[in-house]
This record gives C-alpha cells, structure tokens and sequence, in this order.
C-alpha cells in the first residue's frame, strides 16, 4: 500500500511517540531508584598516601546508611577517583565528579593544599561540598555551602592552635619561637598562631619556614636556642617532625622551654608513634580524636571495632584517631543534610545544615556561616609515659592526655618540656 | 653577629649532608655521567633501597650491613634493567634521550607503586641505638645520624673510583662512554660493559638508601624530591666525573646548610639550581669535566 509523504509523516511522529512515551511515563520512578552519588578524590598514591585509611570512613558510612535503606529511599554511591596527592589533578577530578559523574554531594580532597584548587569551582557552580581537613579552606572564597567534617573553626585560620598559646600563656611565657613547613596547612597554622601570640603580648624571638622534605633541621634548632624562647610552635609534616624531634635530641634544647610542638602533623599516626616511640614524651601536640575517658562514647567505640580489623587488612594506619573517624562525619553531615532538607539541592542542604546542629560519632556539630564548627575543639594532646615502641599501648588513656580544650580536659601540662620529655 | 658554633656547625653539618648527596648521585653519575642513559629512576631505586634496608633491619640487622647484603640483588637488578633497556632501544638502531627519559619515568612510577602496595604509603624509619645521639667535639655537635651515613658516601664513592680508575674492567667502562666501536676493535662486548655498569650503578642505590632511611623516615614516593638534585650534582661535576661529584655535593650541602643557618630554609632547594646555572656559566662543561 502506498503512503503519501503526509501520511509517512504522521506514521513517522506516532511511531517516535510511542518509543519515547515509556521514558516520559516511567521518568519519575526512575529518578527515585537512581541512587544518591557522593563524589569525591582520595590521596590513594603520593606523599599523601597514609590518609588513604579515610577512605575506610567512607566506606563504612556508605555501608551503614545502605543497611539501614538508604537516603530518600534511594540507595548511597560513592564515587572516588585518585588524585596521586597532586593538587594538579584536582580541577579535572572534580569536574568529571559534576559534570559526567553528576554527583550530588561533593567531599574535598584531604587537606588544605589539595582543597585549595576545587574552592573557586565549587563557589562559582554553586555546589554542595563538605570539606576534609582544610585548614581555613573557606576563609577566602566563604562559599555559604561548604563545611568542615573536621573539627576546623571558629575562625579557623586564626584560632585552629589557640589551645597551645592560651597553655603557653597559662604558663607565663613571654618568648616563642615559631616554625613552619612552606605548605598550605603549615602556612596557615602558623600565620594565625603568630597572631594569636601577638594577641597575648608574645614577643616572637624566632619566626622562619623551611621548604618541604628538609631532612636535616640541626641549623635550625641552633638558631632557635640562640632566640631562647620559652615556647615553640611547629607547624611540620610528618617527615619533617621526625627529623625536628630527633634533631631535638642531638643537638638539644633549653630548660627554658616549657611547651613544644603545636601543630606537627605526623605523631597522630600510628607509623610515627610507634617509630618514634618514647621520643615523643613530653610533646603537646594537635589531634582531632585520642581515647580518653572524657572523648569514649558507644558510637566512636564501635567505629574503632569496625575500622581495626579493615586497616590492619589492608595494612594502613590500625589506629586511625586522626582521620576515618571524620570521614565517616563527613557522610553522616551529608545524610543530615539530605534527611533534613528531604532534597539534594545544595541550597536546602545548605541551609539545613546552617540552622541545625548534628549529632554525628564525633559529638554534636553545628556551624557558622563559613561552614567552621562554631564550638572550638582541636585537641592539645600531651603525649607521656611512652614505653618502647609499641603501638597498642598507645590504644591506653593516659599516653595522649587531653590538655585543651577545657570541656574535654584530661589532666594539666606537664613540664617544663626537657623535664617532661626525659620522664 | 655571626655566632662561631654556629657558622662551625653549619659548615659541618653542610659537609655531612654534601656526602649522603654524593652517595644518592653517584649511581646517576655512572649512569648519567659516564654512560649517557638518562637514568631518572636512579632517586626510586635509591629509596627501593631504603625499603630494603628497613625490611632487613626488621630483623635487627644494622642498616649498613642490610645494604652490604643488597649489593648483589641491586647488581642483578641493575643488570637486569639494562637489558631491558638495551633491548627496547638500543638494539633498534640507538635511544633516543626523550625515549629513554619516557622508559625510566615510568619505572620510576612502577617501583613508587610497587612498594606503596607493598610496605604501605606510610614513613617507614629504621631504629639503631646510635640515632638520636651525638658526637660532641668542642663546639661541634654532630648527629650520628648524619655522621655514620656521611662516612658510607666517600667510602662508597673511593671504592668506585678506585674500581673504575685501576681496574681493566673499569677502564672498559670508561672507555665505552667515550668511543664504544674501538671498544669493540679492543675484543670487548659494550653491551656487556655496559650492562656491568648499570649493574654497579644501581648496586650503589641500596647503599644510598641506607644512608637516606639512617638520615630521615622514607616513604615510596621520596625519590621525587631528589631528582633536581643528584642531576644537579652530576652535571655540575662534569659528566662522567666520580670524584667531582664528592666534591660539588659538599659545596651544595655547605651552601644549603650555610643558607638555611644565614638567610632562610626556604631558599636552600634553589641552592643546587643557584650554583649550577653559577657554575655552567663559568665552566660549560662542569666544575671537574674535561673539556670536549
């Protein structure tokens, strides 16, 4: 039978109707089945490699939410890609996270130096971000939409350290001496502890950076000795604080100096503590999590129980104190924000997290307007009593005293530091 | 007021991080220097070593003899490697340099991801009674950390010269740098030279590392901060030039320390970049090179 043009025509509009009508029909349904996808880089290779066990964090959110039927009813996807610790590869991860992967909650990268590069993007998207212990990561672009899964804030970038120099000058002390490693994180801690300093009416005696991977930092204690401070600040890595606290060692310090560390990043890990072992006593130093008696509750407990054995299987850090425990924080402040705001628009989100505090296995967060927790709660951690090189000891209350902040206080500084380091 | 046991410290201190340079440079200055082969996997080998090093000291071997007990598997490594290396390129009519950059860039990935899978991505140090104690000498205070690994390099460094100056197989390695087809008129196989040398070449890397893991932790991917340096070392000594390279790896470690001590930490990794261009401006063809 012939057809007219007109005819095929109509043929043609009917038959492309009834293909698409089950793809308009069934949309709805389908956008509900289609799981909720969380993006995010993780430092799986490259210097930043010892934070991978924050991948564990993760994954045991992902997990628990799945287990307990998901988000809005639809299940949870992580999406993680490798930045190789290489804030180079950044940009383009996290724009295949929204534009391919088409993500609905973004996590940073670990750490300031590699968050730095997705900030201006995610302001300038408009997108949904919580942060992974970027040290002041919103300071500069104060995206209303971003916000710390680390206990970072208020203000971070010039209070994160305030515990050391509000001890420091419960101990009188007039003269500190500040050092730091030319990066990111270490730039900002120490920026804002000399301000804090200034704030206190410290004079600084000796103020100096050092590129990364000094290995060798002898020239340097020399001439911190010659300011004779009564206080040190260090803002380190980890390679780095090994070589400052053995070249302590060698070469020596003042009895003047009555605290000593800060902000060295390096002996919260289970590597270093136990490499470094009874090196360590006497240091106050930063950390987010220890297992002391005032920080203990079910919920940490019982994440420690599930992390142990996954981190001793896939041999990263068996302790893991200092990050999994706030990326596990960081999937639980998204599923408060998703709940709460029955949405994954990032402004409902955002707003929900702004108005309402969460409880999370870290404790109850709530934020201000740059997304910094508004209750001040980085760790002054006194390490003591270290006995020979073993890592389960430091599994103990009693090794890593809490000495700030008040609320969760465990005991008082001991020292001055060359007394407490020989005990 | 520039304080003497300062300025005396430093200057040994710069001595003593000169000598663990010239250890992680001198495999790249047999390889580099004295067989032409880019070789900017040396710095990965060298920590390869370390990680080798820190397994055997798991079971309370002193470092120094772990890296005596690696000369031979890092020989055969070595030889190994070459021959890979010769038989991708050099059998095919010559390498070409980007080619050969592109082969050990990529080893150097391969190894850095062989032993983060392996040993971690975590510091990894090793624990010898003399770490974290000093030799008190006057107003010298000196860190056996830094002493007993700066005492491996011109140990290591004279055994090679030595090997490579009064040795007929050593004069063949020297020789092949310069004129390989007289080499083979001689009755000798510069393949085989060669494949010695890389052998000899990265036998020296598990020594280095033994230096690198006695000075600091290491981690797998520490290669990557030395590259700039030993490449600095090697052509700033002229290529092919043992014993120089001992020598600008002390002025570099004197000038980092003296930098570091005087001005700021932060401007002592454009030291070794300072001194080369400072250096090649004066002398093309390096500090210690013959002139061609």
């Amino acid at each position: 039978m012939m057809k007219t043009r007109r005819e095929f025509h109509k043929l043609a509009a009917a038959t492309a109707a009834a293909l698409a009508a089950p793809a308009f029909v069934g949309s709805k349904v389908f956008a509900q089945d289609k799981p909720i996808r969380v993006g995010a880089s993780v430092s799986l290779t490259g210097p930043l490699a010892s934070t991978k066990n924050g991948l564990i964090g993760y994954e045991l959110w992902r997990d628990d939410v799945n287990a307990a039927g998901g988000l809005l009813g639809r299940k949870v996807e992580l999406v993680t890609y490798d930045d190789q610790s290489s804030a180079a590869n950044v940009p383009a991860i996290y724009s295949k996270l929204v534009d391919v992967d088409a993500c609905d909650v973004l996590f940073s990268p670990y750490g300031a130096n590699l968050s730095a590069p997705v900030m201006p993007f995610i302001k300038q998207r408009d997108l949904f971000m919580i942060g992974m212990f970027g040290l002041a990561g919103n300071d500069v672009a104060k995206h209303d939409k971003f916000f710390h899964s680390g206990p970072w804030g208020p203000n971070s970038g010039r209070d994160w350290a305030r515990g050391f120099f509000d001890l420091a000058k419960g101990q009188g002390v007039k003269k500190i001496a500040i050092i730091n490693a030319d990066l990111e994180f270490s730039k900002n801690a120490a920026k804002g502890g000399a301000e804090v300093a200034k704030e206190y009416g410290m004079e600084i005696v000796f103020n100096q950076s050092y590129p990364p991977n000094t290995t060798d930092f002898s020239s340097m204690i020399r001439n911190i000795n010659a300011g004779d401070p009564e206080a040190i600040f260090i803002a380190s890595y980890p390679a780095d604080s090994t070589a400052i606290i053995r070249g302590v060692k060698e070469i020596g310090i003042s009895d003047k100096v009555k605290i000593f560390g800060g902000a060295m990043v390096g002996p919260q890990y289970g590597a270093l503590l136990s490499s470094l072992g009874p090196e360590l006593n006497g240091l106050v130093n930063s950390h987010t999590f220890v297992p002391e008696p005032t920080m203990q509750t079910p919920a940490i407990k019982g994440f420690f129980d599930r992390y142990t054995p996954i981190a001793v299987k896939q041999g990263v850090d068996p302790l893991g104190y200092y990050i999994p425990p706030f990326y596990y924080v960081a999937g639980q402040l998204a599923a408060a924000a998703i709940t709460g705001s029955k949405s994954v628009d990032p402004a409902k989100m955002a707003a929900f997290l702004h108005a309402n505090s969460v409880d999370t296995i870290a404790g109850k967060i709530a934020f201000n307007e740059i997304g910094d927790w508004k209750e001040r709660r980085v760790l002054m951690v006194q390490l003591r009593g270290i006995k020979g090189n073993d890592l389960e000891q430091f599994r103990n209350p009693g090794h890593q005293v809490i000495l700030d902040p008040p609320s969760l206080k465990t005991g008082d500084l001991a020292g001055p530091y060359n007394k407490a380091r020989a005990s | 007021m520039i304080s003497i046991d300062i300025l005396l410290n430093a200057v040994v201190t710069g001595i003593l991080l000169g000598s663990v340079y010239a250890s992680l440079a001198l495999g790249l200055a047999i390889t580099f220097g004295i067989l032409h082969i880019p070789n900017i996997a040396h710095p990965t080998l060298v920590v390869a070593g370390a990680f080798f090093v820190y397994t055997l000291s798991q079971w309370g071997l002193d470092p120094i003899v772990a890296a005596l007990i690696g000369l031979v598997p890092f020989y055969i490594l070595g030889v190994a490697l070459y021959i890979f290396y010769s038989r991708v390129f050099e059998r095919r009519g010559g390498a070409n340099v980007l080619q050969s950059l592109t082969l050990f860039f990529g080893l150097s990935l391969v190894i850095e991801i062989l032993l983060a899978l392996g040993f971690g991505s975590e510091l990894k140090s090793v624990s010898v009674s003399y770490i974290g104690s000093s030799l008190k000498l006057g107003l010298l205070t000196i860190p056996y950390r830094l002493l007993i690994p700066a005492l491996l390099g011109p140990v290591m460094i004279g055994a090679v010269w030595l090997y490579l100056s009064r040795t007929n197989s050593g004069t063949a390695i020297r020789a092949v740098a310069h004129e390989e087809r007289a080499l083979s008129i001689a009755g000798l196989n510069p393949a085989s030279v060669k494949r010695h040398a890389f052998g000899i070449a990265t036998a020296t890397a598990v020594v280095a590392g033994a230096a690198l893991i006695m000075v600091g932790p290491v981690e797998p991917f520490a290669g990557r901060f030395q590259i700039g340096r030993v490449f600095a070392i090697v052509v700033l000594a002229g290529m092919g030039s043992i014993p120089g390279s001992l020598a600008i790896a002390v002025i570099i470690g004197i000038a980092e320390a003296l930098v570091s001590s005087y001005l700021n930490p932060s401007w002592s990794p454009g030291v070794a970049f300072a001194i080369l261009l400072l250096g090649l401006a004066l002398r093309p063809q390096g500090l210690f090179g013959a002139a061609r």
